[in-house]
């Protein structure tokens, strides 16, 4: 019995490193990218003071009861620049809101970059000292949270948003929880 | 010529020590030391495969921060490792605790060596069973 139990059992084990290596060498992975901690969790409330408009603050009360993306910039950050074009799309079409959280970053040339580039954003929190972006799981910029009306993060990714990214990763989580507005 | 090797094997054995975080994090050494215990245990998920304490990049800065500030405020080891798991998720820390999700990480290593150790015991026992010299009759089979 145990010489044919063996070559089957290891010829199962050799098929799931398969799978597994196969995974893990997909060249469309971003290896970087980790589930937010907060996935299906709600994301901790904030209250910071707002980037554009002079000692008003953002807080996630602002968005209660609806579903938002939460997208974290920074003027130094690459990848920011490059979604900014799509982010202005998105905004256009007022298919959802934009809120922000300037991440680490300086407030004169955050206020340069919204004006010269345009501001997707309902309003940027602005977290200089990082507490948010820590509380929120926050390490690489861009990153962009989808959140429902009661806070729970539905999706995140990391790296710039496309076209691609808005349709494939968070078109169908939107669809499946009953859509924006 | 031989204290010269020599000297280059010390220079390379030296270079781990070189840490980021140098400087003294807290006057107690009781402290400073649980600081550097944790720091040296949380990975930072800018660089992934460097400790909080020995990058240098930003992120592992600002919680190097938030860790000074816990400790000052007299949390404890474990509510800091549970702070970070609770926003960075099990996979900051380099050993992660045992619990329903990583269960088959602290197991499957102990499972794979009986299962292979069987099976070495196993071949070794069928071989050992069999005649020691060659038998040509045999050989034709």
């Amino acid at each position: 019995m145990n010489s044919r139990v063996v070559p089957i059992v290891l010829l199962a084990a050799f098929a799931v490193l398969i799978g597994v290596f196969a995974k893990g060498l997909n060249p469309d992975r971003n290896k970087n990218e980790l589930p937010s901690a907060y996935l299906e969790r709600q994301a901790p409330a904030f209250d910071l003071p707002s980037l554009t408009r002079p000692g008003e603050r953002v807080s996630t009360d602002d968005f209660a009861g609806e579903m938002v993306l939460v997208n974290v910039w920074a003027t130094w950050c690459e990848g920011c620049r490059l979604e900014h074009p799509y982010l202005m799309e998105l905004a256009a079409t007022g298919e959802i809101p934009i809120y922000g959280i300037n991440w680490r970053d300086n407030r004169e040339q955050a206020l340069v970059w919204l004006d010269r580039f345009g501001d997707p954003y309902v309003d940027s929190a602005f977290d200089a000292d990082a507490r948010v972006g820590i509380d929120w799981g926050v390490y690489a910029a861009p990153e962009t949270f989808l959140v429902d009306g009661n806070r729970v993060v539905l999706k995140k990714h990391l790296g710039p948003m496309s076209p691609a990214v808005w349709e494939e990763k968070f078109l169908p989580v939107i669809e499946a929880n009953g859509g924006a507005e | 010529m031989k204290s010269r090797a020599l000297l280059l094997v010390l220079g390379f054995l030296a270079f781990p020590a070189a840490a980021i975080d140098t400087g003294l994090a807290f006057e107690d050494p009781e402290l400073q030391a649980r600081y550097e215990d944790i720091t040296g245990q949380v990975r930072c998920l800018q660089c992934q495969n460097e400790s909080l304490r020995s990058s240098n990049a930003f992120l592992a800065a600002d919680l190097r921060r938030e860790i000074r500030r816990m400790l000052e405020e007299g949390m404890t080891d474990a509510e800091i490792y549970d702070f970070l798991v609770e926003r960075y998720g099990e996979f900051v820390l380099y050993s992660p605790k045992m619990s329903g999700k990583t269960l088959v990480l602290w197991i499957a290593p102990g499972i794979l060596l009986l299962f292979g150790g069987g099976l070495l015991f196993n071949i070794l026992r069928r071989r050992a069973a069999l005649p020691i010299d060659d038998d040509e009759s045999a050989a034709e089979v």
